[in-house]
This record gives structure tokens, C-alpha cells and sequence, in this order.
């Protein structure tokens, strides 16, 4: 079976629908937040009663300019909307507003890297605004549906990437990107268990030498990271069962099931809906000027990309440090306001990946609750490099403390414990004498040719200091002694 | 008790205090009463109606009048009126009552008007007879053999019978213009997007709009202004100026005015309309007016564009009446996709389901082009070539309507008979132009004539100054 | 010319439209469309190369909305008019298979 799957080269395309962190819905003013009681955010308009139309939210389009521009997309002048026509119990009006013909955001793309850093641009051929549709609930009642309005009419951007991804990894890996992308520009929360991102993949699979395309199928509805690699690599794996026993892929719509790991048939491209696309005369259209297009790009946060493009190039940061610390916006800044106060961005890197994210994870907390502000951890690598305390002394004894004085500066915490190294000659010659005192043998094998036993000496003297020592120091003296005699 | 014309003079009346606004009410009410076989109205809100009434008679005594206190008024069955039964005399949406006021009801109230019912009308405002009713038909008070006209036949006949003073319709291919016609009385459609939609059930999104059905021309003047601009619930309503059109119809100007030549001479016309029409033609003349006779081959394909594009928009507009979340639901059954075929064939009326059949087919893949995208084409060439006519001409004077009002049952089983009833309507709907139904004459069985004014859009002021010369109801 | 509507483009229309036609009104709307369809051909004598369609009649442009939250109905209100319902939701039949 190996053998065969070497033949064979997959081909993705994922369907991507953000749910907008937007207060109120697309087309009407109740509530888009998450989680109310079932049908509490509700209007006539989301209920579709007779009569109503719908009106577009402005923060809809300006969240579609920003992903756009984060993807370097054209930006479309002029928008209209569409009505996509089906029956459901939760889509309220029997056709989904969305935009058909001239999509918000077209041609853009997004890089991706692996695990070395190597990076891949996966293109995307369209970003469009949608609305959602309700819950409907078939579990819970042994003879009704349930439905809850709660979520339709919450805005959508679809995004559709082109089948340029190659494997159930950089499936993932795109995917991971694109959350990232939108939870940096904070236009979607991301929240695979919410719903409030979702995925549906194109998979198909051709022999590598052949340019066409082979027959493909959709994936709906994968709700977790786990479940695109899973529900990826199970059909990649069915279709080339398929084809290597003689069979042909059929163009159809799938559904993973997470509890078998598989994923079983929805309906057959003959079932497919028509879904009879018209333009939508309710709405009146969107023209997006440059000059909408330049406001927004003003409001445009760093973005993860040119984050990490600094922090490797710049920086000289290793890749695996610049993907953990552009790994969320938040922790980003906070390096960023961290190095605007020490220049030292290997240090700065490491205190946050290592450091600080040790504590956030035991805590299970987010780095808006670490109590620690940037630049305090600055002023310590500061004091640091500026060899008025020790790495040692800095982990130990000064960083708890800082940890639970909020009010404290690092350099208070060292005065007032008594904390700064010495480098006074004459003090630390008193150790010196005192640290030979104590293994006079040790000094003869020393002299003897036993060089190593100079840290011997110098870790007593770091010792008798309690650690304020200045280690280089201590090391001439040291040396200067052992040497002189 | 005097037969009103218009809101002023009923006004004058209450505040000299000849009248009083309970007198106003009980009079409509009692005539309601009297002719309730015309079929007019659905429902008829007595206690509120007199209850409103004594309210607005406690505030003319505190001299805090409302531009519209004294005015009672019908609403088309496709108005919202917050807490009232709305169902667009439809069965489907049995029991259904409205949880929001209609724009237009919402401003109209604020100057006290008195709504005393809703007014029957075609299923969904589909038909040009109201013989498409759940509720059956309405009977034309000039003779009550003949149909009211559709869909707005309810309000028609209402006004027409001083059922009420006043009344509000919906026009998308004629539904005002053609009932005013067949009952004597002024129906105004205006510029599409002028007045909010919003709270008025749509039937095809791109031509509805809420038109006036009164017995002067003042009236629809003062309720359109009243009515008309921007709205926070309506994204293409028009940000353009209200005129003040009440004030706008006086003094009387002269215009430039088109008719089509074609027009008069098709033979689809009646007699006695041709002849009306000729008429007007020497009066406008008479009073120092420009008319001049203009071609324009389009006609033939007015009405195919306009079935085509509307029971495309039908077709979508009324995939939300499925008995789910409002209106009625079929019984007895617990599979969903039954459930929907079910209570939406029972529900729907026969010419209803035609439209939606139709719509659905033109939209469909395969078929779309060819139909309903060729038909938006036909709509950009007949709007321009409408607007190069307007270019030159204030206003386009045509007939109303072919004939006058026909029998019931004359035309209900030849469905593109009963189309053609729109042909002289739709083009202003196509265009999205402002459009007025006028009385003009009758025929030879007595029967009234309606004459129709096009102008450009939000032009109404213009428009209803020229009919104000003419117009003096009986 | 050959009818464009025919029975299977009925039911398939129908479907889409979630309607029913049996027996008579099936042959009936067979019948009405077809002639509609005839009488809507005269379009196609019009060239209407080049003409791009007309899809919006108002020349509004950029009406939109502030995104801020009105909530003016209570979830008593939402359901007042279900024809069944419990205290929290629409009840719905089930769609077979689900």
C-alpha cells in the first residue's frame, strides 16, 4: 500500500466561514454574541416576519477590508449581495443573503510555514460576506426538531482557498494561520467549539505526474483541528483505495463522523440543491472607495507575518521563538512593548518563551492576566547585562518576587534585598583568601595540573557571596591567586 | 353628514367644531356596516377606531392637532399595523399578527391618523381583479357585478364607497393605479424607493412600493409627504429630499406632456378610453399645456418583463411562509420537507403558486439567462428609453388601463389575460418612475375612466400639481 | 415549439418551490406556464447585446448601519406567533433521517 500512496499526490481546497466578532448581526440590530438563551437575540427582521428587510452592519465590511488587506487581496469596488435559495428550518427567510457574483475580497493569499520554517503560499480565490443561519437541535425531543435564532443573521466571511494544499498538514497549517490572521486583526474569535470558525474541505487526489485534477468530494462541517487532519487523511486514504482497486472517486458532499474516524455520504452531486442565485434587491450596494480602503489600512495591526519576518531577520530570533511569540496577538505585543525597553532581543525572546509562558501555562491563564508588565522584565535583562545581577539571582530570587509584588520594580526588589552583585576587589579578595583557606589539598592538585579545580574555588567564592559576586571577577582574582602562589 | 373631498376640509369642520371625530368614526362604521357585502374590509377595529377618535377629540380641544387627526383610514391586508392581524388575504398566514408598525404606519400614526381596519386585497397583491383573495371578492359600488380592480381592491372600493376617508395600497406593476381607475378615485404610485418598504410584505422587492388611494389629490399630496424618506429599517430607500408636495400642487403650472402614440392606437384599448383620453389631450391643450404625441415600441414586451422579474423576486420573497415560525401549518404531519409542501399547497392560492412556479423556473440553473437575466436587460432598455422620453417631456400621459371595469369572473381562467390588464401600468413600475391614476370621464355603461401620469423620479410635486388641475371628485 | 415545461420539470420545480401539483392542477400548471412561457418569448425579438441587466432600482449607495445593538423584542414575542413552540424554541418536525 505504501508504494501506492507515493503515486498518488492529494489536492485541497478549504472552505473557511469566520463568524464576526461584530456586536450586533449583519442585517439587523439584535445581538450577535454567543451563548444567550435560545432565542433571546431575535427581531422581527432575524425571524423573517412579513414585512421586514434587512440592512447592512458597516463593521461588516470594514472587518472584510481588513482581512483582505491581511491577505493581500483585491479589495471589490462594487458590491451587491445575493440571495442563496433553500429550504431550512434555520434560515428563517428560505434564502441565505451572500454574496454570489463579485465577492467583498478576491486573488489574495497566505503563507504558511512548517516545522524548519520552510514556507508555502496557498492562494485564495474569493472572500465573501454571508450570514449564518440558527440552530436547529434533532437530539433533544423524540418527535421536533428544536430551533433557536440565536445565531442567524450573525455575519459571516467565507473564505476559499484555492486547491493548493497538498496534505492533511498544511491543511492544518493554514488553517492555523488563518485563525491566527483573524484573531490578530480580532474581526473572529476563532473558537472552533463555538462555531464560530468552521471548515469544510475539497479533497481529491491525482498521480503525481498528471496536471488534471482528479474528481473530488467535500467534507462538511470538520468542528476541530483534529477532525480536518482526521476526516483529510481518511478520505485521502478512501480515494486511492478507490482508484487502486479499479473504482472511481463520484463527485459528492461527505460528512465526517468523529467516533468512527470516518466519513460517510451526505448526498450525491445529482442531489445537489439549485440554488437559484439572484441578485438581492433589498440591500443597496456597497461601493468601497480608497479612501474607506486607506482608513482602514490605518487601523491595521502588525500582523504575524511581518512579526515574524522582523523577529528572524531583525532580531536574529530563531524560528522557533518567532512562531511561538507571534503565536497570538497578545503575547506579541507583549514582546513588542518589551522590546522597546531592552535591546537585547535574544534574551527579551527568551524570558517570554521560556519564562513567562511556562507561567501562563501552569496557570492556564492568558498573558493579559500575567502580572508582570514588559517592562519590568526589560529593566531585569537590563540589570542583567548590565552585570549588576546575576542570571541566577534574576530567576531565583528577584523574578517570584516580582510575581507578587505587582507594585515593584525589579532594581527596588535587588536594593532591598541586598542583591547587587560586587564587584569591590577588596571584598571579594577576603572571600578568595577565605575559599583557599578551606582546600588547601585542592590547591596542590591544582598545581599539580588539575586546571578543572579552578571552578571549584570560583563556585565557593559565588557561594560565600550568596550569589552578588560578580562571576568575571571572581574568576581573575581567583585565578590571579591560585596562579601567583 | 358632508362628503368629505379632503383631510382639510375635514379639519376645517373640527375645528370649528361642526363635526367631531366620534361622529367621523361611527359614520364610516355604520357605512361599513351597511356595506359589508362590498367585501371591502377584513377586519373592522371598532372600539379602537371610536376610542381614537374620542382621544383626538380631547386633542383639538387642547388645540394639539395632528396633520392627520380626523382622517380615517384603511390599510391594505400587506401593511403592518403593530398587534393587528396583517396575512396579505392570504390563508397561510391565518392568525398572524404583525409584533412591528410599517414605516409608513408608524409616521402616519404619529399625526394621529385613525386606522379603522384592513382592506382586502389579491393574494399577496397578486392579481388585477381581487378575485385572488382567500377572502373572495370585492365588489365594485358602481356596479357590483364588476370587480374592484386589483390588488389594492379593497382600499378602492373602500374610499370609493366612503368606507373610510382615505386608504393605503401597494403598487409593483399597477395595484394602485388600476383599482383607483375602475373606482373613480385618485391613486398615486410614487417614485420606487420614496416611501420605506420597510413593514409593507413584499412581493417583488424591486417594484413594491406604498401608493395612496384618496378622493383628492391634496390628500395623497399631504400623505405622501407625511410618508416618504429616509428610514433606518429600509437600505434602499431614497435619501433624496421629501418636497413638501402639499404645498407644491398649487399654484397651478404648465408642463410639457408626452402621449404615445402607439398606445391610443392599440387595439387591446376600449372605445370610450381612447375617446377620454383624446379628450384630455384638447383640454391640456386648452389650458395652455405642451402635449405632443411621441413613439415609443416597447409596449409588447412591458408586460413580459414585468412577470418575468417579479415572480423571480416572488419566488424568493415567499420562501418564508412555510408554517415554521408563523402563519398556519398543515396538521397531521410529522416529516418536515411534507410538512413544508403541505402547508405551503394548502396555503397558497392557485395564482400564487403559478408565480412562485414561474419564478422558480426562471431563476432556475440552465434557464436563469435566458429569462430573467434577459428580462433586467428589457428593464435597462425600457427604463432608458422611458427616461430619454422624460428628458424632453415633464410627463408621459397614457390610459390607465385598456378597459374599465370588467365583470367578476370575465377574466380568472386565462391568466395572461388578466396580465394584460397591467399594460399600460407596468412601465412606470419597470422604470421605477412616480405614477398617477386620475378620473377622466366615463364610458358608455357609466363606468369610471382612470387616466395615468408618468413623470421622473421624485418629481411627484410636478406630478400632482398637473392632476390638481383636473381633478375635482364628485 | 416544443412545451419548455414539462411534467418532470413540474415536480422538479415544485421541489424547489416546496409545492405539490397532483393530477389536475399538475396538467393545469403544466398548461399555465407553458403559455406564459409563449408569451414571454416576444422578449427574445429584442437585441439586448451589451445591455448590462438592471438589478437595482434605487440609487442608494452605502446605506448601512452603525454597528450598535437595539434589542426591541422579547422571545415572547418571537414565539407569539408559532403555531408550536415551547418556552425556549420553534418546534419543528423532524426531516427523515436525522
Amino acid at each position: 500500500m505504501e508504494n501506492s500512496i507515493d503515486k498518488y499526490q492529494p489536492v485541497i481546497g478549504l472552505e473557511i466561514h469566520a463568524q464576526l466578532s461584530t456586536k450586533s448581526k449583519a442585517f439587523s440590530s439584535d445581538s450577535a454574541e454567543y451563548g444567550e438563551l435560545p432565542n433571546s437575540h431575535i427581531s422581527a427582521i432575524t425571524l423573517a416576519h412579513p414585512g421586514t428587510l434587512p440592512r447592512l452592519n458597516k463593521e461588516v465590511v470594514n472587518f472584510a477590508i481588513k482581512l483582505g488587506l491581511a491577505t493581500h487581496s483585491e479589495i471589490n469596488k462594487y458590491n451587491i449581495f445575493a440571495r442563496k435559495n433553500y429550504f431550512y428550518p434555520d434560515l428563517p427567510k428560505g434564502y441565505q443573503i451572500s454574496q454570489h457574483t463579485g465577492p467583498v475580497c478576491s486573488n489574495g493569499s497566505v503563507t504558511i510555514k512548517n516545522k524548519s520554517g520552510v514556507k508555502k503560499q496557498i492562494g485564495l480565490i474569493r472572500i465573501h460576506i454571508e450570514e449564518d443561519a440558527g440552530k436547529s437541535m434533532h437530539d433533544q425531543d423524540p418527535e421536533d426538531s428544536l430551533v433557536d435564532l440565536n445565531r442567524a443573521g450573525v455575519p459571516l466571511l467565507e473564505i476559499v482557498t484555492k486547491p493548493e494544499i497538498y496534505s492533511s498538514e498544511e491543511a492544518h497549517l493554514f488553517l492555523s494561520e488563518m485563525r491566527k490572521l483573524l484573531r490578530y486583526l480580532e474581526i473572529c474569535d476563532g473558537n472552533m467549539e463555538e462555531g464560530s470558525m468552521r471548515c469544510d474541505a475539497n479533497i481529491s487526489i491525482k498521480k503525481k505526474e498528471d496536471e488534471k485534477l482528479g474528481t473530488r468530494t467535500e467534507v462538511k462541517n470538520l468542528n476541530s483541528f483534529k477532525n480536518i487532519r482526521s476526516a483529510i487523511e481518511y478520505e485521502i486514504q478512501r480515494q486511492i483505495e478507490l482508484i487502486e482497486s479499479g473504482n472511481r472517486v463520484k463527485q459528492e458532499t461527505r460528512r465526517f463522523d468523529a467516533h468512527s474516524g470516518k466519513t460517510f455520504v451526505l448526498r450525491s452531486k445529482e442531489q445537489a440543491d439549485d440554488y437559484r442565485y439572484f441578485p438581492e434587491p433589498d440591500l443597496s450596494p456597497v461601493v468601497i472607495s480608497a479612501e474607506w480602503i486607506e482608513q482602514i489600512q490605518r487601523q491595521m495591526p502588525g500582523l504575524p507575518e511581518e512579526l515574524y519576518e522582523k523577529y528572524v531577520n531583525q532580531f536574529g530570533l530563531s524560528h522557533y521563538d518567532a512562531v511561538v511569540i507571534t503565536e497570538t496577538k497578545e503575547i506579541a505585543l507583549y514582546f513588542e512593548e518589551l522590546v522597546m525597553h531592552t535591546s537585547n532581543y535574544k534574551s527579551a525572546a527568551n524570558w517570554v518563551t521560556v519564562t513567562v509562558k511556562s507561567y501562563l501555562n501552569e496557570l492556564g491563564i492568558g498573558i493579559h492576566e500575567y502580572p508582570v508588565s514588559p517592562v519590568k522584565i526589560a529593566e531585569l535583562i537590563n540589570m542583567i547585562d548590565n552585570q549588576l545581577i546575576s542570571n541566577h539571582i534574576a530567576e531565583k530570587q528577584i523574578y517570584p518576587l516580582m510575581l507578587t509584588h505587582k507594585e515593584k520594580m525589579p532594581g527596588d526588589i535587588a536594593k532591598e534585598m541586598n542583591l547587587l552583585q560586587t564587584n569591590d576587589t577588596g571584598l571579594l579578595n577576603e572571600l578568595v583568601e577565605k575559599a583557599i583557606e578551606k582546600y588547601p589539598e585542592k590547591i596542590l592538585e591544582y598545581k599539580n595540573g588539575k586546571k578543572g579545580l579552578l571552578g571549584l574555588f570560583v563556585g565557593e567564592v559565588m557561594k560565600l557571596s550568596k550569589g552578588k559576586a560578580e562571576p568575571k571577577a571572581v574568576n581573575r582574582l581567583v585565578l590571579e591567586k591560585l596562579e601567583g602562589n | 353628514m358632508t362628503h368629505y373631498l379632503s383631510i382639510s376640509e375635514i379639519q376645517k369642520d373640527l375645528r370649528e367644531k361642526r363635526i367631531t371625530c366620534v361622529e367621523l368614526v361611527n359614520y364610516f362604521l355604520t357605512r361599513i356596516k351597511e356595506l359589508k357585502h362590498l367585501n371591502a374590509f377584513l377586519d373592522v377595529y371598532e372600539e379602537e377606531a371610536i376610542s381614537h377618535a374620542k382621544k383626538s377629540d380631547e386633542k383639538i380641544k387642547n388645540g394639539q392637532m395632528g396633520r392627520l387627526t380626523g382622517l380615517v383610514m384603511g390599510l391594505k391586508d400587506v401593511i403592518c399595523y403593530k398587534n393587528h392581524p396583517v396575512q396579505a388575504s392570504s390563508k397561510i398566514l391565518n392568525g398572524f399578527h404583525s409584533i412591528y408598525n410599517a414605516t409608513a404606519v408608524e409616521r402616519l400614526l404619529n399625526e394621529d391618523v385613525n386606522i379603522i381596519g384592513r382592506l382586502n386585497c389579491d393574494e399577496f397583491a397578486m392579481g388585477a381583479s381581487n378575485e385572488n383573495s382567500a377572502f373572495g371578492h370585492v365588489h365594485n359600488f358602481v356596479d357590483e357585478t364588476r370587480v374592484s380592480g386589483g390588488s389594492s381592491g379593497g382600499s378602492a372600493v373602500a374610499v370609493q364607497a366612503n368606507l373610510c376617508h382615505a386608504a393605503l395600497g401597494s403598487d409593483t406593476g399597477g395595484s394602485v393605479r388600476q383599482p383607483a381607475s375602475f373606482c373613480g378615485i385618485v391613486g398615486l404610485k410614487p417614485t420606487y424607493s420614496r416611501i420605506s418598504r420597510y413593514g409593507l410584505i413584499a412581493y417583488a422587492s424591486s417594484f413594491d412600493i406604498i401608493g395612496t388611494l384618496t378622493k383628492s389629490v391634496e390628500d395623497a399630496a399631504l400623505l405622501l409627504e407625511i410618508m416618504a424618506g429616509k428610514d433606518e429599517y429600509d437600505s434602499t430607500v431614497s435619501s433624496s429630499e421629501v418636497q413638501q408636495y402639499s404645498k407644491e400642487i398649487l399654484p397651478a403650472k404648465k408642463y410639457k406632456i408626452a402621449y404615445i402614440k402607439d398606445y391610443l392606437e392599440n387595439p387591446a384599448i376600449n372605445f370610450s378610453i381612447r375617446r377620454e383620453t383624446e379628450n384630455f389631450i384638447s383640454l391640456l391643450k386648452d389650458r395652455k399645456h405642451t402635449i405632443e404625441g411621441v413613439d415609443f415600441p416597447f409596449l409588447d414586451y412591458m408586460v413580459p418583463t414585468y412577470y418575468l422579474l417579479t415572480t423571480a423576486e416572488a419566488s424568493a420573497n415567499l420562501a418564508r411562509y412555510d408554517g415554521l415560525r408563523y402563519g398556519q401549518r398543515a396538521e397531521g404531519i410529522h416529516e418536515l420537507e411534507n410538512l413544508y409542501k403541505k402547508s405551503r399547497t394548502e396555503g397558497f392560492g392557485e395564482e400564487v403558486k403559478r408565480r412562485i412556479m414561474l419564478g422558480t423556473f426562471v431563476l432556475s440553473e440552465g434557464f436563469q439567462d435566458a429569462y430573467f437575466t434577459k428580462a433586467q436587460k428589457v428593464r435597462r432598455v425600457i427604463k432608458d428609453k422611458t427616461m430619454e422620453i422624460l428628458a424632453d417631456y415633464d410627463f408621459i400621459l397614457t390610459p390607465t388601463t385598456p378597459s374599465t371595469a370588467f365583470k367578476l369572473g370575465e377574466h380568472t381562467q386565462d391568466p395572461v389575460q388578466m396580465y394584460l390588464q397591467d399594460i399600460f401600468t407596468v412601465q412606470a413600475s419597470l422604470a421605477g418612475i412616480p405614477a398617477v391614476s386620475f378620473p377622466f370621464g366615463k364610458d358608455d355603461d357609466n363606468l369610471p375612466i382612470g387616466l395615468q401620469l408618468m413623470g421622473r423620479e421624485f418629481c411627484e410635486g410636478d406630478l400632482l400639481n398637473l392632476v390638481n388641475q383636473f381633478v375635482n371628485c364628485p | 415549439m416544443a412545451p419548455v415545461i414539462t411534467e418532470s420539470t413540474v415536480d422538479k420545480l415544485a421541489h424547489l418551490a416546496r409545492l405539490s401539483f397532483e393530477g389536475e392542477s399538475k396538467q393545469k400548471i403544466i398548461k399555465d406556464l407553458n403559455n406564459i412561457l409563449g408569451f414571454v418569448e416576444k422578449l427574445n425579438e429584442l437585441d439586448t447585446e451589451g445591455v448590462p441587466a438592471l438589478t437595482h432600482i434605487s440609487s442608494e449607495i452605502n446605506n448601512l448601519r452603525e454597528d450598535k445593538v437595539i434589542q426591541n423584542i422579547t422571545r415572547e414575542d418571537a414565539l407569539k406567533n408559532a403555531p408550536k413552540k415551547d418556552s425556549f424554541y420553534f418546534r419543528v418536525p423532524k426531516v427523515i433521517g436525522e
